[in-house]
């Protein structure tokens, strides 16, 4: 661990009873555990109605009619809506941010109007009183259509002869982006090896638990409309939702409490929750939308759905001259709402050859409209593409030139101490540790030991395999994300504290929390620096009435930006306690400290003050206070990085595995991640992140695709066909740390949301082609199905 | 996803359970575990206007062995299969054969008599019938019908089963003495339905096969007792003779392309197979695990 402050100046995070890098239970447990959270669909609002969405089975049609008399005659209908009559009260989006030059979208609505441009998009709402009540009206809803020729595959988007989707936009190019660094066309010819290859990513979607919901509640009386919903950024839906109702942002509370997972599947605004936030408006009711497991599989984001044509140049010795890529994504017929659709190949530019010393760097990135589903950011953005394509070329030309896969990388990843540094594609790093991390995995794996075992094995025709990927994580972004392009989301987050009559802690933190943790982080952070218990503080999260204004919770920042939030909240709120303990005790604040709920004097310990008796003086008895005192035993700390647009984290994952070469199956044996997160606050809550990612990156290595035919029909909507990763498959997964604290924040922890995503795939199919050498194959496709490997063997 | 509303009654006894679906017709389905019948509707695939649970029938659980024949009731659900210290010693293929049926959930529900007259070829349980060479019983408004394992599965989903007829029971007859068993499928995931499974059950004596009944399923529309294996009896296993018996046996097969597998794949597999349960009875590594080699 690198020591941040030299030993007599001990951190806050340092005092005594801190819950700082301690694994201790998190506060939501028993109650989700005991089936006493509420999740949306939890919630029955008097007079609520439920809606179904009336999708489109074409790819691309144009709407000719749609009756409605007999569905509207249906028992228990209470209205059927259809786009043209939503737009009285939804006006439409278009998905393009400023900073990402170029970006075209068209106008999206609520519900389709005259067209529809992908399998799956709403075209009529229906409203019931209950949900089969207006899945059985939905039947009877007829729409006539007159079917539109699909431009479905990426390939052809920008062929003349394919059908150009929005008319206004002249083609079906979204977006572009080149870039060029150093001087690649000498760095190629100076190499010794030049390798390339073609790399596909199938498109693949998050299937969260809990399906995208929301209850929308119009109360006309005060003017204002209650959004229910398992969202990761409130305030985010909360100005969207008012931007395009025609109402002030104070006219709509967003509320979300518990959410069944969201990977970034929940941090996007969909038409359909827009088209239920309008319902509820027009007809002055809640209205409630649960989306079923298959329109969660055909409207949900996909993402991922990548070609990209990889190049490296290396030296004999191992140094790596150049990389170069040319990345093509179809993104659906729109930009997704507000983030856009941009953003994941825009990180492949960003991310190719970060982890490389190399300055020589060139790289093109298209983005294509099609008649599918929309695709946008998906956990580890464009980072499980950029690992994969550097990584297997990194190993290709580790192979080309004859020298280990470990050795390639200590000659080629930037030292540790070479920082702060920037990258070929212009990132900005602070502090890296890829030589510590990978000298840590490479003892945690045995490295020399498996690499003998391979070989015997080898002999009896057993094909395992050992993949290793290097990776970077973009974490704690500041406003160079998104609003630095015209976004109205918040990077900065913030957080109150504030001392009950008690003596107990409310937080109210603008992060969410989905499942990873957020709520015990804070409450260890509040407890750790106030120098309470954490059962004595409570945290309150996703009401954008009740929480200061921030940016929730997605690419890897809750605890890196609103953690420090917390940590400087409760400093204050700390300093304002010992102000008051002062006073009352007549001493000064330097000799008085919190330990455990009560005041003590540093010097030796001895309580003075119980903090339930000061809040009882302050609240109760401010009479008795010297005059001129003014308790404040609330305060309020906001925070975000300005230094580093992105605090970077690093790692390394390894893959050790099997593949049964006369049935194309893979046996996942063991895999093993180091990370560096900075500053750890909870090892648990880390691990399981890191777990957790990495096994979302090994369904995509394996299982995980959405399949379309030529059509534009998603062929595979439902958990029978779709393989989402299942225990029974995964291997056992040890995790190791390097801890680099960025100096950003006075808590130093970055994010580690996503590194088990960025890498996974990447090791797997390192490991694939490791395992395979022997046979002369080497497979450059995602998800490696047995169906995909017997073919690359030639078997079928 | 809600099930179109339907009428719903449940039986108190077979008979009861007949009159229901004389009555209602083809617009009546027999519920029992709802395992495969429940999300069906869900879906909207099916939308019957009746249902008829034959979930409290006590009459139809129940695993007995009697002079040489194992009987178990429809309502076996597939849990009650794997835990059963009769079944282990009487049909230990099954045994072996039903911990590939999907999840625990899924197996507490289930029963073999819904996963028999369901009909998937992709199935366990149906494949193991055809290996055992089972009796399937069928109770009808006239009685009770017969029927061989063999006759009884037509085709994806479908059955000898008339619409107002239950399935009772099925016979098999006890392991022999001496049988051996092979069960093993591929699939993509623990609990998945295989792309390929193979369920055989044989006699081995001084390291020839004296008797090999292979059943597959996933290889076309019912699950299929290969003929080749014929060709593997009363000879001495070579390499030779285990080639042709892939090659007879890939003539047998109708597989259907899906998600996971092409035709030409589920072929392919069904040969691996076949050529690792030969190897795997006759404990013959030298076989080789390809099946071409
Ligand atoms: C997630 C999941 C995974 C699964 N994986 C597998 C798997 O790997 N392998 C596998 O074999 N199965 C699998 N199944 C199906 C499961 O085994 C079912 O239990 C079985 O197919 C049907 O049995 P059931 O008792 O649930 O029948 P039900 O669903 O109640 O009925 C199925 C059909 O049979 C009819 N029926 C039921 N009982 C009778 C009777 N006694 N007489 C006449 N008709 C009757 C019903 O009318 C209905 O048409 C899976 C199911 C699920 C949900």
């Amino acid at each position: 661990m690198t020591p941040r402050y030299p030993p007599e100046m001990l951190s806050v995070l340092d005092r005594p009873n801190s819950y700082i890098g301690k694994t201790v239970p998190r506060p939501n447990l028993d109650r989700l555990m005991q089936g006493r959270g509420l999740y949306v669909s939890d919630l029955e609002l008097p007079r609520m109605a439920h809606v179904v969405f009336l999708r489109s089975p074409h790819a691309h049609a144009r709407i000719l009619g749609i009756e409605m008399s007999a569905a509207r005659r249906m028992p228990g209908v209470i209205a059927i809506v259809s786009g043209s009559e939503l737009a009285s009260v939804i006006t439409p989006w278009v998905g393009v941010l400023s900073h990402l030059k170029g970006l075209k979208s068209a106008p999206q609505s609520a519900i389709a109007i005259d067209r529809v441009c992908w399998q799956g998009e709403a075209v009529a709402a229906v409203v019931a009183a209950s949900r089969a009540q207006a899945e059985d009206a939905a039947e009877r809803v007829s729409v006539e259509y007159a079917a539109l020729d699909a431009a479905t595959d990426m390939l052809t988007a920008l062929d003349p002869a394919t059908p150009v989707i929005h008319g206004s936009l002249g083609d079906n190019l979204a977006f572009e982006r080149n870039h060029d660094a150093g001087n690649v066309d000498q760095a190629f010819a100076d190499a010794d090896a030049v390798v390339e290859a073609e790399f596909v990513f199938g498109r693949h979607t998050g299937v969260t638990l809990e399906p995208r919901s929301v209850v929308a509640d119009w109360n006309a009386g005060e003017a204002r409309l209650t959004i229910y919903q398992g969202t990761q950024a409130p305030h985010m839906v909360q100005n969207i939702a008012a931007l395009h109702l025609g109402l002030n942002e104070s006219q709509v509370r967003v509320v979300c409490k518990d959410v069944g997972g969201s990977f970034g599947i929940k941090v996007h605004i969909y038409a359909d929750e827009m088209a239920t936030y309008a319902l509820a408006k027009l007809l002055r009711r809640p209205i409630k939308f649960v989306a079923d497991r298959v329109e969660s599989f055909n409207t949900d984001i996909h993402a991922r759905d990548h070609r990209c044509k990889g190049r490296i140049g290396v030296k004999r010795d191992g140094a790596i001259t150049a990389f170069e890529i040319d990345d093509l994504t179809g993104i659906g017929p729109y930009s997704m709402y507000p983030r856009t659709s941009a953003i994941e190949a825009n990180q492949v530019v960003n991310l190719v050859g970060g982890p490389y010393v190399t300055r020589n760097y060139r790289a093109r990135a298209r983005v294509v409209f099609q008649n599918k589903n929309v695709m946008c950011q998906y956990r580890a953005v464009g980072h499980p593409i950029a690992c994969s394509v550097t990584e297997s070329l990194v190993d290709l030309a580790a192979m080309k030139i004859g020298i280990d896969p470990i050795e390639i990388r200590r000659r080629n990843l930037i030292a540790d101490d070479a920082y702060p540094c920037v990258s070929p594609s212009g990132l900005r790093f602070e502090q890296l540790s890829h030589h510590a991390a990978l000298a840590k995995l490479v003892k945690m794996m045995e490295y020399d030991r498996l690499r003998a075992e391979q070989a015997i094995l080898r002999a009896k025709n057993i094909h395992r395999g050992i993949g290793i990927a290097s990776f970077i994580e973009v974490t704690n972004p500041s406003a160079a994300f998104y609003g630095v392009g015209g976004a109205k989301i918040s990077s900065q987050d913030g957080v109150a504290v504030r001392l009950d009559a008690q003596g107990s802690v409310i937080c109210q933190t603008s992060i969410t929390e989905q499942g990873q943790g957020s709520e015990s982080l804070t409450a260890q952070i509040v407890g750790s620096v106030l120098g309470v218990s954490m059962d004595r503080v409570r945290v309150v999260l996703g009401d954008t009435d009740n929480t200061p204004y921030g940016g929730g919770t997605w690419a890897s920042r809750g605890a890196g930006i609103g953690g420090e939030a917390a940590l400087q909240a409760s400093k204050a709120l700390r300093k304002n306690v010992l102000d008051v303990a002062a006073a009352i005790l007549q001493s000064t604040p330097g000799e008085l400290e919190i330990v455990n709920g009560r005041v003590v004097s540093v010097a030796d310990g001895t309580p003075r003050i119980e903090l339930s008796e000061l809040a009882r003086i302050v609240y109760f008895r401010p009479d008795t206070l010297p005059p001129g005192i003014q308790p404040e035993l609330m305060a309020t700390r906001h925070f975000v990085p300005r230094e580093y647009p992105f605090a970077f984290t690093n790692g390394v994952q390894a893959s050790w595995l099997e593949v049964d070469t006369d049935t194309g199956f893979v046996k996942l044996l063991k895999h093993w991640v180091v990370e560096d997160c900075g500053t750890i606050i909870n090892p648990q809550l880390v691990d399981e992140q890191i777990r957790g990612g990495v096994v979302q990156g090994l369904g995509a290595a394996l299982f995980e695709k959405c399949v379309y035919d030529e059509r534009g029909q998603l062929t595979n909507a439902n958990m029978v066909d779709y393989l989402v990763p299942m225990p029974g498959e995964m291997p056992d997964i040890d995790v190791g740390h390097v801890v680099s604290p960025t100096l950003e924040s006075e808590l130093g922890a970055k994010g580690a949301g996503e590194a088990g995503t960025a890498g996974a795939a990447a090791a797997v199919s390192n490991a694939v082609n490791d395992a395979l050498m022997p046979l002369g194959v080497t497979i450059t496709e995602i998800p490696l199905t047995p169906q995909v490997i017997l073919t690359a063997l030639g078997k079928i | 996803m809600k099930a179109s509303a339907f009428a719903y009654a449940r039986a108190t006894s077979v008979s009861e359970a007949l009159e229901l679906l004389v009555v209602h017709g083809e617009s009546a389905k027999v519920l029992s575990g709802g395992q495969s019948l429940m999300p069906a509707m869900n879906l909207r695939l099916i939308s019957p206007e009746f249902i008829v649970d034959i979930g409290g029938l006590t009459e139809l659980g129940g695993i007995a062995v009697e002079r040489g024949i194992l009987t178990i009731g429809a309502l076996t659900r597939h849990v009650d299969l794997l835990k059963s210290t009769e079944i282990a010693a009487h049909a230990p293929l099954l045994t072996q054969a039903v911990a590939h049926i999907a999840h625990p959930a899924v197996r507490n529900r289930g029963t073999i008599g819904g996963s028999l007259a369901h009909a998937d070829p992709a199935s366990e349980l149906p494949a193991c019938m055809i290996t055992l060479g089972a009796v399937i019983i069928a109770r009808g408004p006239l009685g009770e019908r017969r029927i061989a394992a063999e006759e009884f599965f037509r085709g994806i989903y479908e059955t000898a089963l008339l619409p107002h007829e239950l399935l009772v029971a099925v016979e098999l007859p006890v392991a022999p003495e001496g049988s051996t068993h092979f069960f093993h499928e591929f699939s993509r995931r623990r609990g998945d339905f295989a792309i390929v499974g193979l369920a055989a059950q044989a006699i081995v004596r001084d390291g020839q096969f004296v008797d090999l009944r292979l059943g597959f399923f996933a290889v076309g529309d019912r699950p299929l007792l290969a003929k080749s294996g014929s060709k593997l009896i009363g000879v001495p296993v070579t390499r030779t003779v285990l080639s042709e018996a892939c090659s007879a046996l890939s003539e047998e097969l109708s597989p259907m392309g899906d998600q996971q597998a092409t035709p030409a794949m589920r072929r392919y597999l069904a040969k691996i197979l076949l050529a690792r349960c030969v190897g795997s009875l006759l404990s013959r590594a030298d076989l080789g695990l390809g099946g071409e080699e």
